[in-house]
């Protein structure tokens, strides 16, 4: 009898509603999974004790009770949020974040809330106040982040879905490194209000899942207009499970970045050009797009530059975000600040700077309209754009000490479409079966066209072998 | 053309940045930033002139208007529950030296 | 006579009376609120997540407030972070408006000279500290109630070159702001507050002087024209020596009428401004802006050449358009006794109106209107009656009647007067007189 810990949520609300499973059921598997397995992963900071009351009473509505991994940047009223911060330590949130509310209001239960790199501020978790989260195929290795905790909690069935956020990555870098799906829309689709923010022009919260259809339906729940959030778009959010079917035929793709020096002779390499191989042969026009050190029409921008970019824009902004942190309203001072958030906050206070300003924020943010348009220009003619998510697979504890732009070299490939405020997704795409990591195939779409990027993912995904759930989906 | 940060410069920044920072400290965030910013002085290679800055949204004239949100106010305790130090409904810290406007 | 002038630029914030705040849907009512604390959100409160979402009220009226000042309206302008540290500033950083304010351009005419006004802005208000002792400790009280209320920043140039043309703009600034109404700018209850930059150069210099001295803590325009003086005084004495002045915040002790040196809260500060990222920006289209102009109500200088051409005298005039208020009372009262009769032209008007103790803020203009109807209207009364009171008076006042008869003609107007008093309004003057005039002369 399989455990129903390891149900997708299409299933998992499915065998709800017709009752053949009950809720009592499944949340003591999923439990049973959390206390078997979250001593070794540290993927949660705090569980919601009253999850199966909660959900017994939310049959009747689209998620029907299913428990969902939140990533502890969400503020959750009646459960601790951190950001995984000593900062934060014991703060509980006065409300609730948007993309929570609907959540729960469309029937999700918060099972618990997961481990991060602090403030977000990284691609490993291994900056979290409260000890790193380990990838649960590969314990000697690091599950990405910021959103690892998230990521290894769906990987290791301790749930059904879960939430993270992107800034730079932190979705997808941990959904390759974990072998899931994760889908980072497109800036301004999803409400960042009550969310802790890192880089207010780049912070995107989206869904990470087991599978693609998973990823719609929880999209479809999450996105669209908050009154309370200036920034997010007027556009009306789609049924985006309802269009996985229709397939890539007639789409031109372009694939990206795979000439990039870190890149050349890798497997990440012959994955990326097998999936355009397989969408060619399912009907659409696939193309190498070239990389380029200026600005050209058909090429695609170096995103070595996209590292100077990110650093300043994302610190400078991250500089007065927690400005706000001083222990007066809430909170701990800003002696509980770790090495990383204080770095990173002092850095962003130097760029912004008299006499520095216009030297480098004012640079950078220039430097990010070349990739705004480059990305323009790009999906003028192409679709899609897919490439991989990250250079390899999931580094080892510890690689990433002494490099201070350690975060921002695995970001390398997502920063261009990340500063661009695209959407873009990671699939599974390969499994190492020495090491058991797996690699993810990165799919980029233009501004608001997270369908056409879910109906290549779901054909990808249907028609391989990567995704440990599928098989489980069909039944 | 290369930054080089000093120790004297991560005082002032700490201090701009209100950022407690030991001594001990100092030496190894300046050689951070060294590196750091020296990565972004890369960026001195493009040619910007083609490009002027644009709100990530492309949005404009967003704008609420005038009405109070009884919803969304908190009460007192509200407002006061995550705070370690509280009186008479005041938050509280220890006094500034300076002269209050 | 000096040969030293002072170069005065006007800071001025005016907190404006929307109902909500700036950022967020909290009430906007810090100074009745009963208790600390309690009109807050995670917005204002500067909670991890909370958003802004600018008020479109408070915009507007910024933009009126500017045009009525003259300014012009950039047709692109945004949000800016001014990033600081203080207790009352609860995110860390005041939403404000840096290099693209609302409105620039302006200009303010007054008698004295015109005083230009370099830009109009809006941001936010911080929130306020009490200094207290608590069980021993000092201690710093914060009440956020008034974190996050509309403030409109007014910039003017060192346009004003006297204490009392400062004065004098205040005081118009003060009125155009209560025509429009859009705030009360109530300096006691802090809803005005501003801030004299103060420098001094030889007359006939047209060069900005090398310094200022910003004073704060004047808390009336009486004590602006006070501070002016002097901090000019107080200048000359450096110069006259040859030495300027330090650049430096000052402030204003009322009660011994002197400045002193203050330690800024804002000292050599960095503010590193840059773009809210949160707050997409505000674009105009000319035709809007044009609509909004034309929506202004009459500006005080306006009213004030109305009844100038009403036939007012301009003392009358200014009196009429002090205040919205006025505006209102004299126009009523106006439509129902000059519109109305012939006979009563705007200066007996004005006279019966300014030269009796009424609060014109508070009377009301119908009744007024009515007692000076009634005053014009010629109640007929017997002669007998008139007689009568002529010979009252005439017997209580023997020695005006004397005085009279000696020759001093201007006694008659004493009695007449008091026969007038006496009928109480009533009887035809010209009659009463006429009786009156025989009388004496019997």
């Amino acid at each position: 009898m399989k455990k129903l810990n390891t149900l997708t949520l299409a299933s998992a609300v499915k065998k709800l509603k017709s009752k053949e499973i009950s809720h009592k059921e499944l949340y003591a598997d999923v439990s049973e999974a959390i206390a078997g397995k979250n001593k070794e992963l540290n993927a949660y900071l705090a569980l919601n004790t009253e999850a199966v009351s909660q959900a017994e009473k939310l049959l009747d509505t689209p998620l029907a009770g299913v428990p969902v991994a939140v990533k502890d940047n969400f503020l959750t009223v009646g459960l601790e949020t951190t950001a995984s911060s000593n900062v934060l330590r014991g703060f509980n949130p006065p409300y609730e974040s948007t993309v929570t509310s609907r959540l729960k209001k469309a029937g999700g239960v918060v099972v618990g809330k997961t481990n991060m790199d602090a403030w977000a501020h990284g691609s490993s978790t291994e900056t979290s106040d409260f000890g790193p989260t380990k990838n649960p195929n590969n314990l000697a290795h690091v599950p990405g982040g910021s959103s690892g905790g998230s990521a290894a909690a769906v990987a290791a069935n301790m749930c059904i879905t879960a939430l993270g956020s992107e800034t730079a990555g932190s979705i997808r870098i941990p959904s390759a490194w974990c072998g899931t799906v994760g889908l980072k829309p497109t800036y301004g689709r999803v409400p960042r209000t009550g969310v802790v923010a890192m880089g207010s022009s780049l912070d995107s919260p989206g869904p990470m899942t087991k599978t693609v259809e998973d990823a719609a339906i929880l999209l479809s729940v999450i996105a669209g207009k908050d009154p309370y959030d200036a920034t997010t778009g007027e556009l009306p959010v789609p049924d985006y499970a309802s269009n996985l079917k229709k397939g890539v035929k007639g789409l031109k793709i372009g694939i990206c970045y795979m000439d990039h020096p870190q890149l050349k002779g890798t497997q990440t390499e012959k994955s990326v050009e097998e999936a355009g191989k397989l969408f060619e042969k399912n009907g659409a026009t696939v193309e190498k797009v070239a990389l380029s050190d200026q600005l050209e029409d058909n090429t695609i921008l170096n995103p070595d530059y996209a590292v100077g970019v990110y650093t300043v824009v994302q610190r400078s902004e991250v500089s007065s975000n927690l400005a706000r942190y001083d222990g007066i309203r809430y909170g701990h001072n800003r002696s509980t600040f770790g090495a990383e958030a204080k770095r990173r906050i002092m850095l962003g206070t130097f760029t912004l700077s008299k006499g520095y300003a216009d030297k480098y924020y004012v640079l950078a943010e220039k430097v990010r309209n070349l990739y705004i348009k480059n990305f323009a220009q790009l999906f003028s003619k192409y679709d899609l754009l897919i490439s991989t998510a990250t250079p390899g697979p999931a580094l080892k504890f510890g690689e990433s000490e002494g490099n201070p732009l350690f975060g921002e070299l695995t970001d390398l490939l997502n920063e261009p479409s990340s500063l661009s405020g695209l959407t873009g997704i990671s699939v599974p795409c390969y499994w190492d079966k020495k090491t058991g990591l797996p690699l993810g195939l990165s799919i980029m779409a233009n501004h608001w066209q997270e369908e056409t990027v879910l109906r290549a993912a779901y054909l990808y995904e249907q028609e391989t072998d990567f995704n440990p759930w599928t098989k489980e989906a069909h039944e | 053309m290369a930054t080089k940060f000093t120790t004297d410069d991560v005082t002032h920044i700490a201090s701009l940045a209100n950022i407690p920072v030991t001594d001990g400290e100092k030496k190894s965030l300046a050689d951070g930033f060294t590196k750091t910013i020296g990565v972004v002085e890369e960026l001195n290679k493009l040619d910007v002139s083609v490009v002027t800055a644009v709100h990530m949204t492309g949005l404009s004239n967003v704008l609420r208007e005038d009405e109070v949100d009884k919803k969304r106010m908190f009460t007192q305790e509200q407002a006061l529950a995550n705070a370690p130090n509280t009186h008479n409904g005041y938050f509280v810290v220890d006094q500034l030296i300076e002269q209050d406007d | 006579m000096s040969e030293w002038e002072p170069v005065v630029g006007m800071e001025i914030h005016v907190e404006l009376k929307t109902k909500s705040k700036m950022f967020c849907g909290c009430k906007n009512d810090p100074f009745h609120a009963p208790k600390p604390n309690i009109y807050t959100c995670p917005v204002c409160l500067g909670m991890p997540g909370g958003l802004p979402v600018p008020n479109k009220k408070a915009v507007e009226w910024t933009i009126m407030l500017g045009l009525a000042l003259g300014c012009e309206i950039p047709l692109h302008s945004k949000f800016d972070r001014k990033n600081y540290f203080y207790p009352d500033l609860a995110k860390g950083y005041q939403i404000s408006q840096y290099d693209e304010p609302f409105c620039v351009n302006g200009r303010v005419h007054l008698p004295s000279g015109d005083v230009r006004i370099h830009r109009v802005h809006l941001e936010e208000d911080t929130g306020k500290l009490l200094h207290k002792t608590v069980n021993g400790k000092k201690v710093s009280l914060i009440d956020f109630n008034r974190c996050g209320v509309p403030l409109m920043e007014i910039v003017t140039e060192a346009d004003i070159h006297s204490a009392e043309q400062a004065r004098e703009f205040l005081k118009k600034l003060y009125q155009i702001i209560r025509y429009l109404d859009v705030s009360d700018a109530d300096m006691e209850k802090g809803t005005m507050r501003l801030e004299p930059n103060i420098s001094v150069r030889p007359v006939g210099d047209t060069h900005l002087p090398a310094y200022k001295v910003e004073v704060k803590n004047i808390n009336s325009f009486a004590f602006v024209k006070k501070a002016i003086e002097y901090e000019t005084e107080r200048h000359i004495t450096f110069l006259e020596k040859g030495e300027k002045p330090p650049q430096e915040t000052r402030g204003w002790n009322e009660d011994k009428g002197v400045s002193f040196p203050q330690r800024s809260k804002e000292n050599a500060e960095d503010y590193r401004y840059f773009p809210d990222p949160d707050i997409p920006p505000i674009v105009w289209e000319q035709g809007y802006i044009d609509g909004l102009k034309k929506q202004l109500p009459k500006l005080p200088d306006d009213k004030f050449q109305e009844f100038v051409t009403m036939g007012f005298p301009t003392s009358y005039a200014s009196l009429s358009s002090v205040s919205p208020s006025s505006v209102v009372f004299v126009e009523t009262a106006y439509n129902l006794t000059v519109k109305k009769d012939p006979t009563i032209n705007p200066k007996t008007f004005g006279d019966w109106l300014f030269n009796r103790p009424i609060d014109i803020e508070t009377a009301n203009p119908n009744k007024i209107a009515e007692e000076l109807i009634q005053s014009r209207k010629v109640v007929s009364i017997p002669d007998e009656e008139i007689q009568k009171a002529i010979s009252d008076v005439l017997a209580a006042n023997p020695k005006a009647v004397a005085d009279f008869k000696a020759g001093k003609e201007q006694v008659k107007m004493f009695l007449f007067g008091n026969v007038l008093k006496t009928l109480k309004g009533k009887g035809d003057k010209k009659k009463v007189m006429e009786i009156l005039q025989k009388s004496l002369t019997v």
